[in-house]
């Protein structure tokens, strides 16, 4: 789950990271209160939305008067921004971040990640701070101090040393990176953070450092251990159909096809939408039912996967293990009393009792259910049902 | 022959007693698999499926005399469970459970490492040594007996890709479901070479997915060290661009984790790279009756 930048500078704060002051505002008027209540004479007007890139896509705007502040404010909420992260189809922004101006004599990177091959948590920092960090990786790779912390000894000074004199700071400052760096650890470590990047990290006129971004994601799986993080999910932030799908156990990402799909599995779901394009075809959607298809959830995976209308066909395809393959198919049966489908599902049951589930579906006779013998039929005759073809 | 267990192994289930361990250790049993008791703290001294259900895993342990632990508890306590085993002297614990919170896999992982005990999973169907030993929740019917040797991140490609493996008439030797979280226990890495050292293993199938880097690894270790021919096949080559928040997890692994990228780098290493998941069973055939030329 990812939160707002204003969110994860909350948190930061709680533990020491320091942030520039700031506030979150709904409207215009709010905005004018936030930064009259900050003090001084510069504001920075910040979109709050799930994604990077947003100073390029006019979404970060520095204000010189509480006049400026309102009318910034007022013309970034509602506009859709598109960021290189957002997709094609943009973010519409539905609150503003009042933040002081800040005296800016330098820009870092810093960013924290757990290392899979490690299986340690990394922190990275690097000079090239503002920049886009994806391509400093990919072009200047040494421009990037990594260190891996092995959670047993946790975030030691000698850490924090390495990461400062790879970014070149001289030794009056490095007490402050120190603390700064460690307190950032803790901030990942307790709260079961996936990521956190701050880009950039500033060094102010007076040899402070700042987090002038927030960026933090964390392990859905551990949600449960903090609770005041789970609140601060953005459901504004996540496609209603998706939303609605976990509702059900079920899980859907929209895509821009016509064969609909829906399998038992993640891996499998993901096959199923390659060997769709493999025979010629467009997957409409990702749909994962999980190890128990029932006529309930099956049904609310027709649903989900209808309220597309650019669905032309729909592929079942379930590999029916544990559950036998002609509980399955009784499960679509009902499952098409319970949802009027009027577009051709070819359903692939495979696995145990394979053949008495293509019975069952052979015996009913519906005219729009079309039974296929494996994953290749499936996938072609999918294919060419989406094409008025079958 | 196989690889990590066979029908000696001794087998304990940790979360012995409740509604999904008791129905998977069940269904375990019925295949051949020999589980010797299990563990539920405070249930030590009861009788459950016929077999000694014990407070903690040591005592376990000392009955029974099992090296292989099966763990079906809750989430939240999978990294206690992982780590009572590992202190326990399991050699092996093969983690079921779904959803366990990274940081404390973490946790439990270095600890397993540091006691010497492997780990599979978490989130994973298992490990199947054909009509011998099943340890996990995968349907045991699918795996026949063979040759081939079976390595995958997800559940129910690894039923798909067995059950093309039967239908061209070959089976297979063991088969195990690494799992696709963050942090996992045995992976390609440490499963090739055991599927090499087995006489009995002819062929091995590793099916990827997108994301980490794992298959890469795997691609360099297979180019150095497989003689045996490796047939492969990548889940997610249509998958859509995440709309992602940050960058940090593509600049560590210094690759994107794309399909694409995966399958060239499996391809140089000489491996049969399947496009189409529908063309994994005759690709193995293929591969089998090149190298029996």
């Amino acid at each position: 789950m990812n939160i707002h930048e204003y969110q994860a500078k909350e948190i930061f704060r709680k533990y020491g990271v320091p942030t520039p002051r700031g506030g979150v505002a709904f409207s215009g008027p709010e905005a004018r209160k936030v930064a009259e209540s900050l003090g001084g004479n510069l504001w920075v007007v910040k979109a709050q939305i799930h994604a990077g890139g947003r100073g390029k896509a006019g979404g970060v705007k520095l204000a010189k008067s509480l006049e400026e502040v309102e009318k910034i404010a007022e013309e970034m909420l509602g506009m859709t921004l598109v960021t290189h992260q957002t997709g094609p189809e943009g973010k519409v922004v539905k609150k503003v971040y009042i933040e002081e101006g800040a005296d800016i004599k330098d820009e870092f990177y810093l960013g924290m990640v757990l290392d899979r091959a490690l299986e340690m948590p990394v922190m990275m920092a690097s000079t090239e701070g503002g920049m886009e960090i994806e391509e400093v990786a990919a072009k200047t790779p040494e421009k990037i101090i990594k260190v891996a912390i092995d959670p047993a000894i946790g975030f030691q000074p000698f850490h924090a040393r390495k990461l400062a004199f790879g970014l070149g700071l001289p030794k009056e400052e490095q007490r402050e990176f120190i603390k700064f760096a460690t307190a950032l650890y803790n901030v990942y470590m307790d709260n079961d953070a996936e990521m956190i990047e701050i880009n950039p990290l500033i060094k102010t006129g007076d040899g402070k450092f700042l987090a002038l971004d927030a960026k933090m994601g964390f392990d859905d799986n551990a949600l449960y251990k903090h609770p005041e993080i789970a609140e601060m999910r953005d459901l504004d932030e996540e496609e209603p159909t998706e939303v609605e799908a976990k509702k059900y156990g079920l899980s859907y990402i929209k895509l821009d096809g016509n064969v609909g799909c829906m399998v038992n599995g993640a891996g499998l779901a993901m096959a199923t939408m390659d060997i769709i394009k493999h025979e010629g075809g467009e997957p409409a959607n990702f749909l994962d039912v999980g190890g128990g298809a029932n006529p309930d959830t099956v049904a609310k995976g027709f649903e989900i996967i209808l309220s597309d209308p650019n669905v032309k066909s729909i592929f079942v395809n379930i590999f029916g293990g544990i559950v036998r393959c002609d509980r399955i198919a009784n499960g679509i049966l009902q499952a098409t009393e319970k949802v009027e489908v009027n577009v051709p599902v070819i359903v692939r049951l495979d696995g145990t009792n394979a053949e008495e589930a293509a019975e069952i579906l052979r015996n009913a006779n519906i005219k729009n259910i079309i039974p296929a013998t494996d994953l290749k039929d499936g996938a072609k005759k999918a294919v060419a049902a989406a094409k008025g073809e079958l | 022959m196989s690889i990590l267990v066979n029908k000696d192994t001794k087998v304990i289930v940790q979360g012995f007693t409740g509604k999904e361990g008791t129905f998977h250790a069940e269904q375990c049993m019925a295949y051949g698999t020999n589980i010797v008791g299990g563990v539920t703290p405070n249930k030590g001294g009861m009788t459950h499926l016929g077999k000694p259900v014990f407070n903690t895993v040591e005592e376990a342990v000392k009955a029974t005399g099992a090296t292989v632990s099966m763990i079906f508890v809750p989430p939240a306590f999978v990294a206690d469970a992982v780590m009572e085993a590992a202190d326990a002297g399991i050699e092996l614990a093969v983690i079921i459970t779904e959803g366990a919170p990274v940081k404390d896999m973490m946790y439990a992982k270095h600890y397993a490492t540091k006691k010497g005990m492997n780990t599979i999973g978490p989130n994973c169907p298992g490990i199947i040594t054909a009509e011998e030993c099943k340890i996990g929740i995968m349907p045991g019917n699918i795996f026949k007996k063979g040759n081939v040797g079976l390595i995958s991140k997800s559940g129910t490609l690894t039923y798909e890709a067995s059950n093309q493996v039967v239908k061209e008439g070959f089976g297979i030797t063991t088969a195990v479901g690494i799992g696709g979280d963050p942090i996992i226990g045995l992976s390609y890495k440490q499963l090739l070479p055991m599927f090499e050292a087995d006489p009995e293993t002819e062929a091995i199938v590793m099916i990827g997915e997108i994301g980490g880097d794992l298959e890469i690894q795997a691609a360099k270790l297979i180019k150095e060290q497989i003689t045996k021919p490796v047939i492969a096949f990548i889940a997610g080559q249509t998958a859509p661009k995440g709309k992602r928040m940050g960058h940090a997890g593509a600049i560590i692994s210094g690759s994107k984790g794309t399909a694409a990228e995966k399958m060239e780098a499996l391809r140089e290493a000489g491996v049969y790279v399947v496009e189409s998941p529908a063309d994994i069973g005759i690709t193995v055939a293929k591969a089998l009756t090149e190298k029996n030329k």
